[in-house]
């Protein structure tokens, strides 16, 4: 047991002098030819002291010291999990619908405005979590479909004027189809290759957005989408519809809940249907899936339009809310980021997923001043949850071990 | 005519490039199977250290008086920085999960790389970082055509660093170890080849050479960018792959081609899509022939 924290403090000590000598060249070179170790010393530290503590945690809790403390409040969450099962699971999922309804009343702009964030990035999310959660490919252009979608809004409303609710399926097809072209060719591959061709694809995508200047008018971007409308009743002088602009941000609220609740359902319903089984079953083996009968070629492609048009929905939503669009919006680093949603909140589970996100939008949020560090702290965030509990926050249910995985 | 000879040489200049950059992803790629997603930003932290090495030379005012001597230094200490870069990077992100899914595997390096280019921002600020000095200003002129002094210099070293990989891998023992690796780790093992000391190592190479194509393009550019690493990285990729994944030779000419095809189409279809060929020679490549060029047979799990 000794013997196994030496090597950890030793590796860790290691770890650490070797960041030291990665740090100091970035820090402490000037370009007057002057040489310092003032900041690298600095920052070195504070990077110690952090890890040092989580270390320290890490080992205590491992030797077992800490078991005084963790095995009742071990008792403790497994009391609150049993009381939370007597309830049905209903009545909790209504309990959180009504809060969620009437989250706008209690609560001022600013943080509306983060909810529907949330709401966005809830069904991108999803979304992606059907490719990689359910199907198991790894498609780094995700953010590609969301564009499609934002832009399939963007240039109907102008050029045709019309209006969200008729645009929102046209958004979900072309971001079905691009889904399509992309899924296509794309396919054949497994893995590695799959995760970097997509990566292309969304560069392209965004690269098209850029220098396509008659249709999207180029980085410049497209002003002046419309928000939603909507009729409602009015009984002044006889019964008429009365058109109602949803300008205000609680109404926009509303309508970003509606499309993440459609989501959630349809990807509830999805991954506990026979489609649902068979992209798991391409996931956890895709010969095997393919030698049982599931068609894995149709279901993938299935996969990828799927994900697609829950992007090409939340990308109409986020045009209407922006009221402009511009490639700017659709960069590699969003698609990491959800991406690094997906992941931290547990690859194929929809709680997780949910959870994900509104610590990776509510977090930046909290601590504004360290704004710098975000996708600083991403990028270790997934390369930690990789290491550490590549299951995620809360992990899926139905999760096997992947064939390669036991050769290994 | 003269536009073509023009395109020509502008072309190898790049080729050159990405083919450095290849050789790192194919590699990697060769000794563990897994496509190493951070090397992009191995090549633009060579491209960080090189500035920040000739700028301080330049401080030091060693530039006027001995320019080949700050340059050869800045590739040399930039190469070996990235080397033990790319060792700490394996050690922290590829070690342990060696035995995990693939996808878990390429997620944690996907990690490494966006936290290693948001490291270099913010060390080295958000703005185009120049090279200092007018080091390479001038060159031949036939005619219409120039070749700068710094394009000779950039594929002189270039085809330097191409042989002395060749004689490395193919002629030396620790090479002999790597393609051991790469052929089978068990087997290379029972002969006592350690074939972790192989991987990092493998890294380490791949890396120094990615570090010195970073240089060179920021020479080239004249300035350099912490998301530099992103696009060229894509691009390398696809040469690594049009030249049959995991062969150093095919790695080589899958850059020269791939320059040589981002230069022609910029030059003849249209400059604005110029990324965009790469990315369909990179489909088209995995979609018709994905063992590539001079590619080995590649079985089902790896495509």
């Amino acid at each position: 047991m000794i013997l196994e924290f030496k090597k950890i403090w030793k590796t860790y000590a290691i770890g650490m002098l070797w960041l030291l000598g990665l740090l100091w060249p970035l820090l402490g070179i000037h370009p007057d030819g002057t040489l310092s170790v003032g900041r690298t010393l600095t920052v070195w530290t504070y990077i110690l002291i952090g890890t040092f503590i989580c270390l320290c945690i890490y080992v205590t809790n491992k030797s077992g010291v800490l078991s005084g403390v963790t095995t009742p409040m071990a008792a403790v969450r497994d009391k609150v999990a049993t009381m939370s099962g007597a309830l049905p699971t209903w009545l909790w999922l209504a309990l959180a619908l009504i809060a969620a309804l009437l989250f706008p009343v209690f609560t001022a702009r600013y943080a509306q405005d983060v909810a529907i964030n949330v709401l966005i990035y809830i069904c991108l999310g999803l979304g992606l979590n059907i490719v990689i959660g359910l199907a198991g490919m790894l498609d780094l252009g995700y953010i590609a479909f969301y564009g499609v979608g934002a832009y399939s809004y963007a240039l109907l409303n102008i050029h045709y004027g019309l209006s969200f609710w008729v645009c929102l399926p046209f958004a979900a097809f072309f971001a079905c189809i691009a889904g399509c072209i992309i899924g296509y060719p794309t396919l054949r591959m497994r893995g590695d290759y799959l995760a970097i061709v997509t990566l292309g694809f969304g560069e392209i995508v965004r690269i098209i957005l850029n220098n396509w200047m008659d249709l999207t008018n180029g980085p410049n971007g497209i002003l002046g989408v419309k928000v939603p409308g909507i009729y409602i009743p009015s009984f002044e002088g006889g019964f008429s519809f009365e058109h109602l602009w949803l300008k205000k941000l609680y109404f926009l609220y509303y309508v970003a809940l509606a499309l993440a609740i459609v989501t959630i359902i349809s990807v509830y319903r999805l991954n506990y249907s026979r489609i649902g089984r068979a992209w798991e079953s391409i996931r956890e083996d895709e010969t095997a899936a393919g030698l049982m009968g599931v068609n894995t070629f149709k279901l993938k492609l299935l996969a990828y339009a799927m994900g697609a048009v829950f992007a090409g929905l939340a990308g109409a939503f986020f045009s209407a809310r922006m009221r402009f669009v511009s490639p700017e919006s659709f960069t590699f680093l969003e698609s990491a980021m959800v991406l690094c949603m997906v992941v931290l909140g547990g690859m194929g589970s929809i709680p997780g997923i949910i959870l994900g996100v509104a610590a990776l939008i509510v977090l930046p949020e909290v601590f504004r001043e360290f704004e710098l560090y975000r996708m600083l702290a991403f990028g270790a965030a997934m390369t930690l949850m990789m290491l550490f509990r590549p299951e995620g926050l809360i992990p899926a249910k139905r999760v096997g071990t992947r064939s390669e995985e036991r050769e290994g | 005519m003269e536009y073509f000879i023009q395109q020509l040489i502008n072309g190898l200049t790049l080729g050159g490039l990405y083919a450095l950059i290849a050789l790192g992803y194919t590699m990697v790629y060769g000794v563990i199977q897994l496509i190493n997603f951070a090397h992009g930003e191995f090549f633009a932290a060579g491209g960080y250290m090189g500035v920040i090495l000739l700028s301080y030379f330049a401080g030091l005012g060693y530039m006027e008086t001995h320019p080949w001597i700050c340059l050869l230094a800045a590739f040399a200490l930039a190469m070996a920085y990235c080397a033990f870069l790319a060792m700490g990077v394996e050690k922290v992100a590829y070690k342990p999960l060696r035995f995990q899914s693939r996808l878990a595997a390429l997620l944690s390096a996907l990690g490494m790389s966006i936290f290693l280019s948001n490291g270099l921002m913010l060390t080295q600020g958000v703005f185009d970082k120049p090279y200092p000095g007018e080091l390479f200003d001038g060159g031949f002129e036939f005619g219409m055509i120039t070749i700068s002094y710094l394009q000779i210099m950039i594929v002189g070293m270039t085809i330097f660093l191409l042989i002395a990989l060749n004689i490395l891998v193919f002629k030396t023992r620790i090479g002999m170890a790597m393609r051991a690796t790469a052929q089978d780790k068990v087997m290379s093992a029972l002969v006592s080849i350690g074939s972790n000391k192989i991987i990092s190592l493998t890294f380490a190479i791949g890396a120094g050479l990615a570090a010195a194509a970073g240089i060179m393009v920021g020479l080239y550019y004249g300035s350099v960018r912490y998301d530099m690493g992103f696009v060229p990285g894509i691009k390398a990729f696809a040469a690594a792959v049009l030249g049959g994944i995991g062969n150093i030779t095919g790695a080589m000419l899958g850059g020269f081609i791939i320059g040589m095809v981002e230069i022609f189409g910029a030059g003849y279809i249209s400059g604005q899509y110029k990324d965009v060929f790469a990315f369909i020679i990179l489909i088209a490549v995995l979609y018709f022939k994905p063992t590539g060029i001079m590619g080995e047979n590649i079985d089902d799990t790896r495509v």
